[in-house]
């Protein structure tokens, strides 16, 4: 009867992984998902890859954001991933990457699992459009 | 991969599949179709789990102290639910969920699920989804689990009624003692925690507690309001905190009052289930009616008035009931 009043929300975890104590750029995002109306859940500094799949299972999120401005991204993001495998949760969360990423390096972070990457200046409503085109629950 | 509406969904579950139950809160956050049949399954096996409300301004230290509670749980072998619920933006109704930072003693720790909800919103709806969201929690099998939310207001008192012992978190000098009397606090709380009591002005606002506490009616099987000082940051006053919860438990199961408390939720719980029923079904007569901008537009022009459409709306639904009784 009154089910069909669903009150669904999109719901995010933007998160910063490893030894990269820069969140202005994760603080931006949060707020912007926030405008557009979608649910933020923001890590903090410093988390290991195994914090960010808890997050992720618990929180039971559509779209994960990992902000990485160190250069560590090819062991930590894939990282992260496997742990999404290993709780069958991989294939339901859109992974996103944030930050300084090196055009040689984008294939093999795509080939990982990573759904798309959004390096420096580009504009908040593509990023905004672009999980509102791919979440799909 | 289980839809969130089968019978597969509440198995994985109750096989302590983490994605399953994270998936069985949000199909009840969601109110997506089938939660009810999924909320029902999830009573059966929903069994004695000890709930522990935290409320109090923002800032007062709630995410702290649950992080610190939370460990405290888990060196004792007891796994944890937390439930953190915070306000959603009335603009765009979407939220940022900060509780999870604080949770850094027991970070990696699968034994603490914890969930972040945003109020969405929804007039009381929220009581409804986080007291679902601790059934799945228990039927999970977890030990204890702690519902957090931001005081005060209806919404929120709400919400810690889901809870068998309600901690309400009191910082030092947070105004004086009308301002307590008019949070409603003091009704609320069974425990007031004092956080933050390295800084001056805690034990002025113990003080303050215990005399707003004292001139309450009180007969002599009641319950008598524990104040505990806590420093959240590093586990000051936390055995304390802990003694009281316990002492808090006995006296319910003492008084009979942990039953009593529970047969009020579960009333509330079929009331307001009730109203969302009945809601529907008079949203459907107001369509058969013509919907709602022909009757305002009746009202309008003076040919009616709002109290004779309500009666005739509400009409079928009396006689049945009528019917029914005769």
């Amino acid at each position: 009867m009154s089910e069909t009043q669903t009150e669904r929300k999109i719901r995010t975890l933007v998160a910063k992984v490893g030894l990269d104590g820069h969140d202005r750029g994760a603080h931006v995002i949060s707020r912007a998902f926030r405008d557009a109306g979608f649910e933020v859940i923001y890590s903090g500094l410093h988390k290991a890859p195994d914090e960010i799949v808890q997050a992720v299972v618990q929180e039971d999120v559509d779209v994960l954001g990992i902000s990485i401005l160190s250069g560590a991204h090819k062991t930590l993001v894939p990282a992260v991933i496997e742990g999404l495998e290993e709780y069958g949760v991989a294939e339901d969360t859109l992974v996103l990457v944030g930050g300084i990423i090196p055009d040689e390096d984008r294939a093999a972070l795509e080939g990982a699992g990573v759904d798309a990457i959004f390096g420096p200046g580009t504009p908040m409503e593509e990023t905004i459009s672009y999980v509102r085109e791919h979440v799909d629950r | 991969m289980s839809t969130p509406t089968s019978p597969q969904l509440v198995e994985d579950l109750l096989s302590g599949d983490h994605a399953a139950l994270a998936r069985a809160i949000t199909t009840i956050e969601n109110r997506s179709s089938g939660y009810r049949d999924l909320v029902s399954a999830l009573y059966r096996h929903a069994g004695d789990t000890v709930v522990i409300g935290i409320t109090g301004s923002p800032g007062a230290g709630k995410s702290t102290l649950v992080d610190k509670l939370a460990e405290y749980y888990r060196d004792e072998g007891m796994t944890v639910g937390v439930i953190a619920v915070d306000p959603s933006s009335p603009f765009s109704g979407g939220a940022v969920l900060g509780d999870r930072i604080r949770m850094a003693a027991t970070a990696g720790d699968m034994d603490v699920f914890f969930r972040s909800m945003s109020a969405r919103g929804n007039l009381g709806g929220l009581s409804t989804a986080t007291a679902d969201a601790v059934k799945a929690l228990d039927a999970f099998g977890k030990d204890v689990v702690l519902v957090e939310t931001v005081g005060a207001g209806q919404n929120e008192v709400d919400v810690v009624k889901t809870a068998d012992t309600v901690a309400v978190l009191v910082p030092p000098s947070s105004g004086d003692d009308v301002q307590m009397l008019k949070a409603g606090i003091l009704e609320i709380g069974d425990v007031f925690v004092v956080n933050k009591a390295d800084l001056a002005g805690a034990n002025k606002t113990v003080q303050e507690l215990r005399q707003m506490l004292d001139m309450r009616d009180r007969r002599e099987d009641d319950w008598d309001p524990r104040i505990v000082e806590t420093v959240a940051t590093d586990g000051t006053g936390l055995e304390d905190l802990l003694e009281a919860f316990e002492a808090h438990t006995t006296w319910l199961e003492r008084t009979g009052q942990l039953s009593e408390r529970r047969r009020e939720r579960y009333a509330a719980e079929i009331r307001t289930l009730l109203r969302d029923d009945a809601s529907g079904l008079l949203e459907r007569e107001i369509a058969n009616a013509g919907g709602m901008d022909a009757l305002v537009d009746a009202v309008e022009a003076n040919e009616t008035d709002p109290y004779a459409i309500a009666a005739d709306i509400v009409e079928p639904l009396e006689e049945c009931v009528e019917r029914h009784n005769g």
